[in-house]
């Protein structure tokens, strides 16, 4: 089973990467570019059986190791292997 | 005395703490591989500078889980003094021996000079010979070193004094101006609830000779020989 995580700032922390993506992205002329925030993304091969378990897993990943509890927060997506059964 | 000097894949000060010790303090420093489980009966311990583990994930991340770290966490716990410089400083934090944790420079540039650091608190092991509020010109090189806590920790810290170092101007004034990285309130360094666990980004021993630019890192070594032979303490901490 495959779980993505997507790991960004905490939206109270100042992104200095975000914030300079977004003003290359003003002086290239797209106006219509608000805020914007830059993160990083994961995909997890488990070796589970059920989603529970791998939601499970992913979380405890994300939280020891993928992202810093201080300045970041994560969204997990689950998705079946394909071939798998889910 | 002795200082163990801790050697992650890609630390890179190593041997500048290892010189600073040795061949300018005048005390015994001895390199610990970060698979080794043991400090080989050393007084201090200093995570030196560099890039350990290339900063994937993020600064420090992956250094934290070294087998050495967990005998570090020990060392500390006992009251041992640890000193953490720049990236020593980011595992310090990722492994939650200090609170917080690094932001990408606020312009995003990786900031190579030298800086103005002013002493905040003299009553930690590495700052007791130091002069309170004096200004050391010390050397920064770094891309991470824009300190963040979130509000409540910061005011735990103000209020426990443990912010140790501040960026400063030459006059002591801590100004936007003296800030190379964004870091809150100019935060420099800090120490640990018990005071014995301190971390700053700035390099005390790339400045501890006059030829260097720069002596007044020296002082920061200098204190905690100082303090361990106050203690009495010397040989009786690690394993």
């Amino acid at each position: 089973m495959k779980a993505r995580v997507f790991v960004t700032l905490k939206p109270s922390v100042f992104d200095p990467q975000g914030h300079t993506i977004a003003e290359a992205l003003h002086s290239l002329g797209y106006g219509s570019v608000g805020d914007v925030r830059q993160g990083k993304y994961f995909e997890l091969d488990l070796n589970v059986t059920s989603p529970g378990e791998a939601q499970t897993l992913a979380a405890e990943l994300a939280d020891r190791v993928l992202a810093n509890p201080v300045i970041e927060s994560y969204r997990i997506e689950l998705a079946a292997t394909p071939g798998g059964e889910r | 005395m002795t200082f163990a000097v801790v050697v992650f894949p890609g630390s890179n000060c190593d041997h500048d703490s290892y010189y600073a010790v040795e061949h300018v303090l005048g005390q015994r420093a001895t390199f610990v591989w970060h698979k080794e489980t043991s400090l080989a009966g050393a007084d201090v311990v200093i995570l030196p500078g560099g890039f350990s583990h290339g900063d994937y994930l993020r600064t420090g991340a992956i250094a934290r889980f070294s087998p050495i770290m967990k005998t570090v966490a020990d060392f500390a716990a006992a009251g041992g003094p640890v000193l953490g410089i720049c990236n020593g400083f980011q595992i310090l934090l990722e492994c939650g021996l200090l609170p917080g944790a690094m932001l990408r420079n606020r312009d995003v540039q990786f900031h190579c000079e030298t800086v103005g650091v002013r002493v905040e608190q003299t009553n930690t092991p590495f700052t007791a010979s130091a002069k309170a509020g004096s200004v050391l010109r010390l050397p920064i090189a770094h891309g991470e070193g824009n300190y963040y806590a979130p509000p409540e920790t910061l005011a735990e810290l103000e209020r426990t004094d443990r912010v140790v170092f501040r960026y400063a101007n030459a006059f002591g004034e801590t100004t936007d101006a003296a800030n190379p990285n964004g870091a809150l309130d100019n935060i420099a360094g800090i120490c640990s609830e018990a005071r014995n666990v301190v971390g700053l980004m700035p390099h005390p021993e790339r400045a501890c000779e006059s030829v260097l630019g720069s002596a007044d890192g020296l002082v920061i070594f200098e204190s905690v020989v100082a303090s361990m032979a106050a203690r009495g303490t010397v040989g009786a901490l690690s394993r």
